[in-house]
């Protein structure tokens, strides 16, 4: 059995520990917000957080994960929309949609680290790909974002 | 026509047949399944009215990410005249599609058409149902409907002052006839069509709710992962699947004529033990073919004799013998593969009572449930297909519903049981349609004064149609998708010829976004070469070949005034131009551009004039223009398939690279719809990128482009 605190609750899961993180959240714990693209940490769309950094989960052994805190799209915020959301909605960033849950979870770890990025950091933490080329309206969403200060810090 | 219809009905029963049903899945966005114990009302097959004023509007187009589930119900939504806040959509159902005799027209998404060929019914669908609300209150207030005006959804007497909303109303205009003439609004007058509203599937997407077809999640479902042949056309000659079968969950080996499957209670388990499957394939005779082989193929269809014409005007022989300068010019292209970031997925369910029901990821709900007919022997009465929102779409999942045929033969080795099938990224790369490779040779004449005055194309180019549409291809095999932008040029030239040679070999080719799209990047660079060898400014060599009133002229000299053509680019950017038309729609380009010592390109800014008649969603129009620049780029940079062995050699997006968004140029959008035709958004602003960026490398480095992707050229200044 596997010990995994997800979204802020305490699952016990009985999967071998070199599954993937991404396919016990998707298919035994019931998230599919996030996706599968590619399977060797090229795209992102599998991004999570761990103790509040982003990672590509389709190359993390769930093993890897016990005993951290796991955040995934369904918990990212606990009271309707975080900050993030809304902006990606105000700037009706995603096409198909696909890549940008993994987007938005990027996003947020950057903005909390870092809540004023530049384009140079934007590019350097949004590694994610994205087919449909919403690339623009991520960078004006994440601009907008820290002008407004809206993503809390991350104390470290 | 009356109330609560067969929709429903067809709801209940499934509802019931399938127990703990999780509805949800069945409807994107806020759809009317939720809490419709209320009586909603069917006014006509493209909306549903709920007492409280709710609209759900039904959408027969697929959403890949295009926008035409938010664009196809504010043009219902605008004639309709009801409130936008309380409009949501839902995917019509297929099944009921076909039982009521095709009632919601094409379900077919793909060639930019979602709304340019649908806008007129749905008008009037929205048009006639409010006319049949307005004629419902008017008759409760025995009034005459002309005395009665309607906003947001509430219908006024003027005279009295009465007021009735439509939810009030919806089951009473129900059971009127349609009216016989249905006008429709002048655009001019639009509220709600032709302005930038809030897409309808966002929210949902951001939150990560269960929207696309590798999403679904049903009771005792199982998960499928596959091997298919890696040489397209063979099969599988022998399975040792003894320990694939020995390992933890899984459930099921499925072998059929050319791949075999592994059903398992998760998909990673189901894909471990795919990878420990002994096949043997059975290669069928196309194991060597390579690179070379497909040029071989190609070379030999662009110098074969007596090849079919596409276009035949004047006589260009004798013109091109008689011109004062001719230049001739050979182009290629490879194969590259759709890669849209959800891959293949199709989950099936053979129903304990007989009925099949399917999720899947599709640009056309038809032939989905027509592949799921012929796959499983049910008649379409006994099918329904849910459309789910897709991951990508760009061509590859209407034709081909090989994952539709996949899922099927596999959810019937498992009876009673839903089965999700997902493809792995490598299985994706591997088995695509894709677009294909083509060598195309151009010869064209100049006189004295250097103006154009013959052009003598050759294609040598795999068939789309061949592939998916034989029933399309026209007099001679010949197949419009890879003559277009050649056989439909703008320029005004005396003598034109084309030829067509179809060579498609062993490789499957699909409609990818903007099919025959190589073409422009043929023809716009050669137009380059021309103006150079003419001595002239590339947009004055093109404005002096065409018409005043011609729309490929509008839009360059929109796009070269907005761009500041002719004035000094900042130093060391150059530029590049484009323009090009398809899909209904005209566009042309400017593209900037610079070149490191190194010879690194980076492309800076593109800016993009677009006229397709009406717009409407301007914002999902910019966001298409984005989208359309960010796919080309990637092929124009550095995507392409190879083949070894009769394989793909490319696997996953290590060696198959999308752009990211540091490659993102800046874009800029003129929307300059000209009015009185109708032209999409999908496709029409990936034609000029290429030829755009290609005349731009070569105004930094002097160096013709006249092969991609550009990874291949050694771009360092001469
Ligand atoms: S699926 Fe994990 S990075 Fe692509
Ligand atoms: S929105 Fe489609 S892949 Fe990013």
């Amino acid at each position: 059995m596997i010990k995994l605190i997800v979204n802020g609750e305490t699952h016990s899961v009985d999967v071998e520990p070199e599954m993937p993180l991404l396919w016990v959240l998707r298919d035994h714990l019931g998230l599919p917000g996030t996706k599968y693209g590619c399977g060797i940490s090229q795209c992102g769309a599998c991004t999570v957080h761990l103790d509040g950094e982003a990672v590509r989960s389709c190359t993390l052994p769930v093993s890897a994960a016990q005993g951290k805190r796991i955040t995934t799209i369904e918990g990212l915020s606990r009271d309707g929309l975080h900050p993030v959301q809304k902006a990606w909605i105000e700037h009706e960033v995603p096409q198909c949609g696909y890549c940008q849950t993994g987007m938005i979870m990027t996003a947020t770890a950057l903005l909390e680290r870092n809540p004023h990025p530049n384009d140079d950091q934007i590019d350097q933490a949004m590694t994610n790909l994205c087919r449909c080329g919403t690339y623009a309206r991520v960078r004006k969403a994440i601009h907008a974002l820290a002008e407004a200060g809206a993503v809390t810090p991350r104390k470290s | 026509m009356t109330t609560a219809v067969s929709r429903r009905e067809f709801l209940k029963v499934s509802a019931a047949a399938s127990g703990a049903f999780v509805l949800e899945f069945w409807f994107p966005a806020g759809s009317s399944a939720a809490g419709s114990a209320d009586t909603a009302t069917e006014v006509n097959a493209w909306m549903v009215i709920h007492p409280d004023d709710r609209v759900v509007i039904r959408i027969a187009r697929s959403e890949m990410g295009q926008g035409s589930f938010t664009a196809l119900a504010q043009l219902v939504a605008e004639e309709l005249d009801c409130d936008w806040g309380k409009v949501s959509g839902e995917f019509a159902s297929p099944n009921e599609h076909f039982r009521r005799n095709r009632i919601w027209g094409s379900m077919l998404t793909g060639g930019s058409r979602g709304i340019r060929t649908s806008q007129d019914y749905l008008r009037k669908a929205g048009a006639s149902a409010r006319m049949m609300l307005v004629m419902a209150a008017a008759t409760r207030w025995g009034v005459p409907p002309s005395e009665c005006t309607v906003q947001a959804g509430v219908i006024t007497h003027r005279p009295s002052g009465r007021r009735l909303r439509y939810g009030e109303v919806a089951a009473a205009a129900a059971l009127l006839p349609a009216p016989a003439e249905v006008p429709l609004k002048d655009p001019r007058d639009w509220k709600i069509a032709g302005k930038p509203v809030h897409r309808l599937d966002i929210p949902d997407k951001v939150l990560g709710k269960p929207v696309f077809g590798v999403d679904v999640s049903l009771p005792g479902m199982l998960h499928a992962a596959i091997a298919q042949c890696p040489v397209f056309g063979g099969k599988v000659a022998h399975v040792d699947a003894s320990l694939a079968q020995s390992l933890r969950g899984v459930k099921q080996v499925v072998r059929a004529d050319d791949f075999v499957a592994v059903v398992a209670d998760s998909w990673w388990r189901a894909n471990e033990a795919v990878k420990a499957l002994k096949i043997r394939w059975d290669e069928g005779g196309n194991g060597h073919v390579d690179n070379a082989g497909i040029a071989a193929m190609l070379r030999e269809g662009l110098e074969a004799k007596d090849l079919p014409q596409a276009r035949k005007v004047g006589e260009v022989g004798s013109a091109l013998a008689g011109a004062a300068k001719v230049l001739q010019a050979e182009y290629h292209s490879p194969y590259i593969n759709h890669a849209t970031l959800e891959p293949q997925t199709c989950t099936a369910w053979f129903r304990p009572d007989g009925f099949l029901e399917i999720w899947t990821s599709t640009q056309d709900g038809e032939a989905s449930m027509q592949a799921a007919a012929s796959a499983s022997g049910l008649p379409l009465e006994k099918i329904e297909v849910h459309k789910m929102m897709l991951g990508g779409g760009f061509g590859r999942r209407g034709g081909p519903q090989d994952f539709v045929r996949q899922g099927i033969v596999i959810a019937r080795a498992v009876p009673g049981t839903p089965v999700k099938l997902m493809w792995s990224r490598s299985e994706d790369m591997q088995h695509g349609f894709y677009r294909p490779a083509s060598l195309v040779s151009m010869k064209a004449g100049l006189d004295a004064q250097g103006r154009l005055v013959a052009w003598h194309t050759r294609v040598a180019c795999p068939s789309i149609l061949q592939v998916l549409r034989p029933q399309l291809l026209a007099k001679g095999g010949i197949d419009f998708t890879a003559v277009r932008s050649f056989d439909d040029m703008p320029y005004e030239v005396p003598h034109q010829q084309v030829d067509y040679a179809r060579r498609n070999g062993h490789v499957p080719v699909g409609f990818w976004r903007a099919p025959g799209q190589q073409n422009a990047f043929y023809r716009e660079c050669f137009m380059d070469e021309l103006a150079e060898a003419a001595g002239q400014d590339p947009v004055v060599f093109r404005q002096s070949l065409l018409a005043p009133d011609n729309k490929e002229r509008r839009v360059l000299e929109a796009v070269v005034h907005a761009a500041g053509w002719g004035q000094p680019a900042a130093a060391g950017v150059f530029r590049g131009v484009a323009l090009a038309a398809g899909f209904g729609s005209y566009t042309a380009m400017v593209a900037e551009v610079s070149v490191s010592p190194k010879g690194e390109l980076k492309v800076h800014r593109i800016v993009v004039a677009i006229d397709s008649g009406y717009v409407v969603n301007p914002d999902t129009c910019r966001a298409q223009a984005e989208s359309n620049v960010l796919f080309g780029l990637g092929s124009v940079l550095y995507q392409e398939n190879n083949l070894k062995n009769g394989r793909i050699v490319e696997t996953n997006f290590n060696n198959f690279r999308l752009p990211q968004i540091s490659e993102m140029p800046k874009v800029e959008t003129l929307l300059v719809p000209s009015g009185g035709f109708w032209g999409g958004h999908g496709e029409p602003a990936i034609l000029p990128l290429a030829p755009a960026i290609c005349n731009a490398v070569h105004a930094a480095t002097g160096k013709r482009i006249r092969s991609l992707p550009l990874k291949h050229h050694d771009l360092r200044p001469a």
